[in-house]
């Protein structure tokens, strides 16, 4: 293997190393993919939410074998407190389309499936291989890798690095540093199995329809975070995350917040006789765009969770891992037909690229809210309280008039929060969304 | 439930008991620095880290059995200021082996 040299290294198997790999080896590259599991997959964890659109690019027939769990047709969002929830639901028809939108999957199984495809294009995918280092030259430029198999080093022109959220090739190699854990929410999951007509009678969905539940509130206990609840095909996947300074900073274990969600009296009877068969924990990057490390350098360029690409408002990041790890490929295929050297003045070209997509203009959108989050914490308490407590007074039919609620509602608010204070929330959020 | 229930309350051993490990004896991934008074960082992994890997001894110093670790890597994040933990992968192929991940 140490005589070998290829046209590019991609590290991890995850949604962005396979997005990347299987650009390069469709393109003709000769392109080697390192992942450290047993087999693709084996260490990745996700909710698991696949958006179409962004695999539709690479593969467009995916359907067809791709391990699909259910398609979404209902999406709640929950907003809860110790013992209810106010609930949006927007569930539509139009979602039994042909080629729907968004899918629930199970990652190990799913990363297996894209790992197939990878290998079908050409790909030569090394797993069981942990990458140690980056390998420069003289002048600094990235050349190569080196392994935990034997020492062994492989050479190439260029390196993606596609480690994910714990990147330690590319943080030991300087070349970013180590997520602050203010930018960075830890997610525990776990997996229960259900047979699926009870899935289906509970959520009440047929056939391969599928239901998605976000959560926040009080779950959190204070911190910043989410709880989520998806269906599968014959398993639910459920599970908390919030901000890991926040975690470090209470007394709560993360699998005691777990526990508190799946008891909760609104989540309680959706899982009640399931087994659960996985217990998982996850960091996610929430930092945003201004947590975004530098993108490419001399012989190396970052894709996916490494590169923070994931956003927090809209729950999603395989879709602009995917994207990232396509346009970085295309970057580097572009360069190596006009036979251009691998330099970070033509590897600037990913920016560019990347500037034209959804990925960059959705971060950069929203670059204010990780920071609103973190310092209005009663958007995660307060406010839910106050929303339920309101719709308590309002549907309570107890001999009260309508006029007497809705002035208890008010003071209740204006209790809570100054007049000024609820403005001021609203002005700074609308500042971070626009 | 309350959240804030002790560690000891609620069973994360059991919760381990469901996953796949191969665990490569002997070479443990992560080590904790020897210390005599951890800081306030390192004391918070013993409830932050969700597979329940951290511990206080009697003489108060913060001990790891990295046994049932997911790789998440919130003991790195949490203590990568005060640099009181040695963070690795395990070897290639060795760790937590997700079913379904």
């Amino acid at each position: 293997m140490s005589e070998e040299r290829f046209d590019a290294i991609v590290v991890g198997a995850g949604p962005s190393g396979n997005a990347a790999t299987y650009t390069l080896a469709q393109a003709g590259l000769k392109v080697l993919q390192l992942e450290r599991g047993e087999y693709p997959g084996s260490k990745n964890v996700q909710g698991a939410i696949l958006y179409a659109n962004a695999l539709e690019e690479l593969i467009p027939d995916f359907r067809d074998d791709a391990p699909l769990e259910r398609h979404i047709v209902e999406q709640r969002l929950w907003t809860m407190d110790d013992s209810s929830h106010v609930g949006m639901h927007y569930r539509s028809e139009d979602f039994n389309e042909d080629k729907p939108n968004r899918y629930t999957i199970i990652r190990a199984q799913f990363d297996k499936w894209f790992s197939s495809k990878v290998k079908e294009a050409g790909a030569t995918v090394l797993c069981e291989t942990t990458v140690t280092e980056l390998v420069r030259d003289v002048r600094g430029k990235v050349i190569g890798v080196r392994t935990d198999r034997h020492g062994a080093t492989v050479m190439a022109d260029v390196v993606i690095l596609a480690e994910g959220v714990n990147g330690l090739v590319g943080q030991r190699s300087g070349l970013r540093d180590i997520v602050p854990p203010d930018t960075v929410a830890l997610a525990v999951k776990e997996m229960h199995f259900l047979p699926r007509e009870v899935i289906e009678s509970r959520f009440n969905i047929k056939g391969d329809e599928g239901v998605v539940i976000e959560a926040m509130g009080t779950i959190t206990a204070g911190m910043t975070g989410t709880g989520f609840l998806y269906t599968n095909e014959e398993s639910v996947s459920v599970g908390i995350g919030c901000i890991v300074s926040d975690f470090a900073e209470s007394e709560v274990t993360p699998y005691g917040l777990l526990e508190a969600f799946k008891n909760h009296p609104s989540i309680k009877p959706l899982l009640e006789g399931s087994e659960c068969k996985e217990y998982a924990a996850h960091l996610i990057p929430e930092g945003g765009y201004h947590a975004m490390p530098e993108l490419y350098g001399d012989g190396w360029l970052v894709v996916g969770d490494a590169g923070q690409f994931v956003n927090a408002v809209h729950r999603e990041g395989s879709n602009l891992a995917m994207t990232t790890g396509r346009i970085a490929a295309q970057t580097v295929v572009a360069l190596h037909r006009r036979r251009e050297p691998m330099t970070k003045a033509n590897l600037a070209d990913y920016r560019t690229r990347l500037d034209g997509t959804f990925v960059m203009k959705d971060l950069k959108k929203y670059r204010g809210i990780p920071g609103f989050l973190h310092r209005n914490r009663q958007v995660f308490d307060l406010y839910p309280k106050l929303f339920s407590g309101a719709m308590q007074t309002w549907f309570r039919v107890d001999g009260v008039d309508k006029r007497t609620k809705q002035k208890a509602i008010f003071n209740q608010f204006r209790g809570g929060r100054s007049m000024l204070g609820l403005v001021g929330d609203a002005v700074k959020l609308a500042r971070a969304w626009r | 439930m309350d959240p804030k229930t002790p560690a000891s309350r609620v069973k994360v051993e059991e919760k381990l008991f469901q996953n796949r490990y191969l665990v490569d004896a002997g070479r443990p991934h992560i080590t904790v620095r020897p210390h005599d008074t951890p800081s306030r960082a390192l004391r918070s992994l013993v409830h932050a880290c969700p597979a329940g890997c951290y511990a206080e001894n009697e003489k108060g110093q913060v001990e790891i059995t990295a046994d049932g670790c997911m790789e998440c890597g919130t003991c790195r994040v949490v203590t990568a200021k005060t640099g009181e933990i040695e963070w690795n992968y395990p070897r290639g192929g060795f760790g937590v082996l997700y079913k379904f991940g």
